[in-house]
């Protein structure tokens, strides 16, 4: 996917002045956020279960080599196969690779952030394979050709009339008059337009919640139903997956997924979490005759070891997102790549370079709501900061940023002359905003005065009335 | 208990200093009234949170060294703004991992320092304080307060006790109103739009006062209701707490 | 492919700073493997096994499946025409080839039309067992072989699971601990979590049920 992370500020212009992104994003303080906290004060356990599961994915990091080849000997010896990929080039091409082994022309695909990260569904179109997405959000923004905007609720930029107008274009089939004001028709007629294709896939394509090195399995967890038709129909089913994806056991697996439904849409579980271990048995009579993993690096062990290693136990719950008030404010898409929020600002530099995606590690207030609400405990504003470094340390921060800061830094490490220059910044500003007590317009905060009245300060500085009333008493 | 009357050394914070001083006196005064001793030290500036989070390093840690030195000695800081305090206390020792010397300072420092209100409450244990203000204040809890130093309950107990103040509670008040440091502005756009919708909520609870414990946060909720034309006043919790409220409030004119 | 794996793996080993992992710490992650222990359980999901059945019943509620509790395997074949006919849904389903459903005595509702095998998507209802129940959240899980096609569990509208109280556990690992005991290792291909019936928040964050799999789930609970 190409990336518009360079432009972010200009995203921002256009995105908060969107009247029906600023109606859908209005929805998510009621939606996502207040269920969360039902589901956990329903859980007493959650804030341990929260420590177990950093310890389980630190494990895990730490031994990423053994599990890894552990579970691709799990993974073989149930009859499937790994396709190790360092490049989401490696990847597309694997996927390639077995779609043309079945012949396929159609592949069915669950929701997957990975095929996102690999921009999955433009090069199969290109190859001649029709990718066809199932998640409703997902195959609702294919029909858009758009992005997702959110990690978990793809659509969540949308509203129902965008949703109509996709339909009535895509389903040129149905009766153009159709009543299709109710969002349950809405869903009847995508679950009848995709219940075909289901059957009619040769290859389905899913990513994964989780791998298991003990039995060779992998974990999707959905809502819908559509991963498990995507799996079970098609004669080959690919899971997509990055690496550090694993957890040792089920046991392991069961701790951080009582944190996942929770976190992300306030549900005590998801309605389907499914465990795959390679491809049918005899005797099945039904399930894929091919098991493949594809499993991704993509500049992934690149952080392990380094400041960013803890942005690889995060398990894609998008709590961050959803409590994140830059996101709330802008939406996915003016993030301009895969991975939005504050999840995105750490985990998009990453992947695409602190060149590319400068602006995300530094568009957050550190308000800290996305590291107090991750179920991993992912220190997630430490690492933006850490990335503010070493965007600093490269010069890669704005020329009046850096010379701001350096002016402002000069003075504040020399108290004596930190007083004088504060004495008369305080007496000017008080001097000329007295008579109104604020400014509607200052020189150099233009930004703030936009929107913001600047208050005057009262006039004479704490210090310098102290030290009077120290000398006088 | 505290010690009888401990030696608190009280930092202002530059927003405080530059912008707002009432806030410093009115915490000089709920200290001593609480029974400290308090002491200003002359060569503070800023705890050096601009540079910090902007990447600066090199520069925070040398903001860092001049802060702990003005600061050793005391039995305890404290500061006005949960900002300004949680920096010291959560992440000055962080920036000397590498020179123990130091390292030992800023961890006897950060255990010392304290945000004023829950200073007042947790160490001090002052339970109510002499003050009265006449209307219904809406308190916003700034994110590092109570993110970082888990500041919730101990304004709202001290703002109980003060004669004729109703309290309001502000929907969403553990949202952040936009104003973030640095962050205001780099991305005004943001920004602006996040202090657009906390004046609304604010608005919408009828309150005529806003308190917080923080200046920046304050100073951005005050520019963005007055550019609104709203009539809610805002000044500085400390203020309230200690009855000092002759200055007009935040960004008002003079009567 | 190799090669990729190769490089990948020494990466992982430059990054952490060491070798491929000497041979005791590999025996002790061999170890960890080979005897799974639980980490944390909660509360809720512990208690005898009268607590558990009631926890399960009125968690799977909770999710939006419904239920019905029935004294023995003869009052089935009642139960579910009884919750066929009050939703309007025709006497006839594809049942899992299931020798454990095969003991129920179906002839005795003659009215009933049953078809064994998988789904090929026409069916409207379908009538399975489960392998066990997960009290803590209402959980059905379902097993694949010859016996249960996991197709029944998505096709079909109406999804009917015949519950013995005997299979319902806390917590998912007991669950986990009773299919490792029956299978030896390996799961079956596919081991379905089911809590609810299929839905969807994607059109204005509303909740829409019945997405891409049943848009009911019924279970018929026998309190053996």
């Amino acid at each position: 996917m190409q990336s518009t992370t360079r432009d972010f500020k200009d995203n921002v212009k256009k995105a908060i002045v969107e009247p029906g992104l600023q109606k859908a994003l209005g929805m998510m303080k009621t939606g996502f956020q207040v269920r969360r906290l039902a589901a956990i004060e329903k859980l007493p356990e959650f804030e341990q279960l929260r420590d177990q599961a950093r310890d389980i994915k630190n494990h895990v990091l730490e031994n990423l080599d053994f599990y890894l080849e552990r579970f691709e000997r799990k993974v073989t010896e149930a009859g499937g196969k790994v396709h190790w990929c360092r490049t989401a080039d490696e990847a597309r091409e694997a996927i390639l690779g077995i779609c043309r082994g079945v012949g396929a022309r159609t592949v069915t695909k669950g929701k997957s952030m990975i095929a996102e990260e690999i921009a999955l569904n433009d090069f199969l179109e290109e190859k001649g394979i029709e990718p066809i997405e199932t998640d409703l959000g997902e195959y609702i923004i294919q029909l858009r050709r758009e992005p997702p905007s959110h990690i978990i609720a793809p659509a969540i930029h949308l509203n129902k009339t965008d949703v109509i107008d996709a339909f009535q274009k895509a389903h040129t089939h149905l009766d153009p008059d159709r009543p299709m004001e109710e969002p349950t028709t809405l869903l009847e007629e995508a679950r009848g337009v995709l219940r075909p294709k289901f059957l009619a896939a040769d290859v389905g394509i899913t990513g994964a919640n989780f791998m298991i090195a003990e039995t060779g399995s992998t974990i999707i967890v959905t809502n819908e139903g559509n991963g498990d038709l995507t799996q079970i129909l098609p004669k080959a089913h690919v899971v997509l997956a990055s690496l550090e994806k694993l957890v040792p056991t089920f046991e392991d697996a069961a701790t951080i997924l009582r944190l996942l439904a929770r976190s992300a849409t306030g549900q005590e579980f998801s309605v389907y979490t499914t465990v795959s271990t390679g491809p049918r048995r005899p005797g099945d009579l039904d399930g894929p005759e091919e098991f493949h993993v594809v499993l991704l690096d993509n500049g992934r062990t690149n952080i392990l070891g380094t400041e960013f290693q803890e942005m690889l136990r995060c398990i894609r719950c998008s709590a961050c997102l959803n409590h994140c008030p830059v996101y709330a404010t802008v939406g996915g898409h003016a993030y301009g790549w895969v991975y939005p929020g504050p999840m995105g600002a750490v985990l998009t530099p990453t992947l695409i370079g602190i060149e590319e995606a400068g602006h995300l590690p530094n568009a957050s207030t550190f308000c800290g709501r996305c590291e107090s609400v991750c179920p991993m405990r992912i220190p997630l504003p430490k690492m933006m900061r850490h990335w503010r470094e070493r965007e600093f340390e490269r010069h890669l921060s704005p020329a009046s940023v850096r010379a701001g800061l350096a002016f402002w830094a000069w003075f504040a490490k020399r108290p004596r002359l930190y007083r004088l220059a504060t004495g008369m910044a305080a007496r000017l500003l008080g001097l000329f905003g007295r008579a109104n007590g604020r400014y509607g317009w200052l020189p150099l905060a233009s930004g703030w005065t936009k929107g913001r009245d600047f208050p005057a300060p009262e006039g004479k500085t704490f210090m310098n009335q102290w030290a009077k009333r120290e000398k006088a008493s | 208990m505290p010690a009888s009357s401990p030696r608190v050394g009280l930092f202002v914070t530059c927003l405080v200093d530059l912008m707002r001083p009432s806030v410093g006196f009115a915490a000089v005064k709920l200290l001593e009234n609480a029974g400290c001793r308090v002491e200003v030290p002359a060569t503070q500036t800023c705890c050096g949170q601009p540079a910090y989070n902007s990447g600066d390093r090199g520069d925070t840690r040398d903001i860092a060294r001049g802060m702990i030195e003005a600061f050793t000695g005391f039995d305890y800081v404290v500061v006005p703004s949960g900002s300004c305090a949680g920096m010291i206390h959560e992440h000055y020792p962080a920036l000397f991992a590498d020179e123990p010397e130091t390292l030992a300072k800023a961890r006897e420092l950060a255990a010392c320092t304290h945000e004023l209100v829950s200073f007042l409450v947790d160490v001090m244990k002052v339970e109510r304080v002499e003050a009265a203000y006449r209307g219904t204040v809406t308190y916003h809890d700034s994110c590092s307060g109570l993110r970082e130093l888990k500041i919730k309950k101990q304004p709202r107990q001290l703002l109980g006790s003060v004669s004729g103040l109703t309290l309001k509670e502000l929907p969403g008040a553990e949202i952040c109103c936009g104003f973030g440091g640095t962050f205001c502005v780099k991305y005004p756009d943001i920004s602006e739009r996040m202090a657009a919708e906390k004046a609304d909520d604010i608005g919408a609870t009828g309150a005529d006062t806003l308190l917080a414990g923080d200046m920046g946060c304050l100073m951005n909720m005050a520019g963005k209701l007055h550019r609104k034309g709203s009539p809610v006043r805002v000044r500085h919790v400390a203020e309230v707490l200690a009855g000092i409220t002759d200055a007009p409030p935040i960004g008002e004119p003079k009567a | 492919m190799s090669d990729a794996r190769s490089q990948i793996l020494g990466s992982i080993r430059r990054a952490l700073r060491r070798d491929a992992l000497p041979a005791d710490k590999v025996a002790a992650l061999e170890a960890r493997l080979g005897d799974p222990k639980p980490n944390l359980i909660p509360a809720r999901a512990q208690g005898d096994a009268k607590t558990v059945v009631e926890l399960f019943a009125d968690m799977a509620q909770n999710a939006a499946a419904t239920l019905t509790r029935v004294k023995s395997a003869r009052d089935v074949p009642g139960a579910v025409a009884d919750y066929l006919a009050s939703q309007n849904l025709p006497a006839s389903f594809v049942m899992a080839p299931d020798p454990e459903l095969d003991t129920i005595p179906w002839s005795e509702r003659p009215t009933l039309s049953i078809r064994r095998g998988k789904s090929e998507g026409a069916d409207q209802v379908s009538v399975t067992g489960a392998f066990a129940a997960v009290a803590e959240t209402g959980t059905l899980m379902m097993t694949s072989g010859p016996d249960h096609p996991s197709t029944l569990n998505f096709l079909p509208e109406t999804h009917v699971v015949v519950l013995p109280a005997s299979k319902v556990v806390g917590p998912y690992e007991e669950a986990w601990t009773r299919l490792r005991a029956a299978h030896d290792g390996t799961p079956p291909r596919t081991v379905n979590f089911v809590t609810g019936p299929s839905r969807s928040g994607d059109i204005e964050q509303r909740l829409l049920m019945g997405a891409h799999g049943p848009r009911r789930l019924h279970v018929v609970l026998i309190d053996d």
